[in-house]
């Protein structure tokens, strides 16, 4: 119990390395997610709606890639960016930057698929009324994805989710390095190693208010947008 | 009304459609006149609202052939209101500057002419309203301002108020009237009579997806010359 009262401690106190962690992980992941969700939800939308030969195999490589394993992305990562890598002269690796491309691509197959699957299905509600309206496939990509705006925040979401929660692939381009590139899950796997606890415990107590606060708050703009906007 | 020059007549020529050995629309030919209000009826499954997609593009027809006067023009020349209308998950004035936007039309000329309309529809009060809130029968005159709003020179009307009630059903008819005294055609299903008697010129009348009678109404009111179109008026279940 003596560790669970250091972490509350910790956190109590506003411990420096603890809030500098924290700000470094909030940081990599938020910024993975803005562009997930930048290149995600158009290509997802598009995916939806265009018709093109292979569509359904990308549709199939999307879905798969939902489940890539981070230490694989991790490791493509760090093989792009490594001195080597073709990426190598860019001197990126083990930075926050690398951390942020890793967790994008984690991502990105989450956006992609979710969107396409939110779309699709407005489309289908859609099609008669936007054909008539005029309005071509292509066109209809920003349409469907206002109007799916409250749908879509749980994919954004659980590519959050993802990114907040994994280890490996930060772990391995990051490289753990103290006060550079520590994140929150990297660092619970290192004081947990190490034997210290109370910061580990720390960490995962906050971890998990984040993603709890996170959720509550898509839950609630869901909630609000159905009786909002219909 | 409007300077540009019409894509009517619409003649069908022998038209059909059908899924797989199933033929829903049999060779249809039938004409559609400028400025006047066609009534297509018919019993459940005649194949009305297919004839309506037809003629609009929404589907394409497996034989024959659809011929707008002005072929080039036609797609923005013409409307559609669905019996249930899709209205976007945003306000009611967005929904018209988004219908207006599609035909490319600049962001402030669009914001000016869905206000007009909201006016001219006395849907001013509902503007920042969610539209999918609105009751069926705001929905369905946000449906039919939107068509207006785009100046279509035909509407298509598939059952525009078969799940409304009496006072909006009215307000409907009023709108179609006015719609169609500024000169815009009018081509209609209906399984309401009564409101084909009030608003019809012509008539054509379907029996499963043929074309049976093509007519002036009073005449189709007054002389059916089919057996089916008889028990049909007289309210015979026609199968």
């Amino acid at each position: 119990m003596g560790a669970f009262s250091a972490a509350f401690e910790l956190i109590a106190s506003g411990d420096p390395v603890l809030l500098e962690i924290i700000g470094l992980s909030l940081r990599v992941t938020l910024t993975a997610v803005l562009i997930g969700c930048l290149i995600g939800l158009p290509l997802g939308a598009m995916l939806a709606l265009l018709r093109f030969p292979g569509r359904s195999g990308v549709v199939v490589v999307f879905n798969a890639l939902m489940g890539l394993p981070p230490v694989v992305a991790g490791l493509v990562v760090y093989l792009v960016l490594s001195r080597s890598g073709p990426l190598g002269p860019l001197n990126l690796l083990f930075s926050p930057t690398a951390m942020i491309i890793a967790q994008a691509i984690l991502i990105l197959p989450i956006v992609i698929s979710l969107t396409r699957s939110v779309i699709e299905d407005l489309w289908e509600e859609y099609r008669e009324q936007l054909r008539s309206l005029g309005s071509s496939r292509l066109r209809a990509v920003p349409t469907l994805l206002w109007d799916g705006r409250f749908s879509l925040v749980t994919g954004i979401l659980a590519g959050f989710g993802r990114a907040s929660a994994e280890v490996g692939a930060v772990l391995i381009v990051g490289g753990n390095i103290a006060g550079h590139t520590r994140t929150m899950t990297t660092a619970i796997t290192l004081e947990t190693a190490r034997g210290d606890l109370s910061l580990a415990i720390a960490l995962g107590l906050i971890l998990l208010a984040v993603t709890l606060t996170l959720n509550t708050g898509a839950y609630g703009i869901g909630q609000w947008g159905r009786r909002a906007a219909g | 009304m409007r300077a540009e020059p019409s894509v009517l007549p619409l003649k069908l020529d022998s038209l059909s459609f059908a899924v797989r050995d199933t033929v829903l629309i049999d060779r249809i030919s039938m004409m559609v006149r400028p400025q006047r209000r066609l009534f297509v009826l018919g019993p459940n499954g005649a194949g009305k609202s297919l004839l309506l997609r037809l003629c609009h593009g929404l589907i394409t027809p497996t034989a024959g052939r659809i011929i707008w006067a002005d072929p080039e023009r036609a797609p923005r020349a013409q409307g559609m209101v669905f019996q249930r209308p899709v209205l976007l998950r945003r306000s009611v004035l967005a929904n018209l500057i988004h219908a207006l936007r599609l035909r490319g039309i600049g962001r402030r000329t669009a914001r000016r002419r869905s206000e007009a309309a909201l006016d001219r529809f006395g849907l001013r009060d509902l503007a920042t309203r969610p539209a999918r809130l609105l009751s069926g029968g705001e929905q369905q005159r946000l449906a039919m301002a939107r068509a207006w709003v785009l100046q279509p020179q035909v509407l298509f009307l598939d059952e525009p108020s078969s799940q409304l009630d009496p006072a909006v059903t009215r307000l409907i008819e009023n709108m179609i009237t006015d719609f169609s005294a500024e000169g815009m055609t009018i081509v209609m299903t209906t399984h309401d009579l009564g409101q084909a008697r009030r608003l019809a010129d012509d008539v054509v009348f379907l029996h499963r997806g043929r074309l049976l009678e093509s007519s002036p109404a009073e005449s189709f009111f007054d002389r059916p010359s089919t057996a089916e179109a008889r028990a049909f008026l007289d309210g015979e279940l026609l199968w």
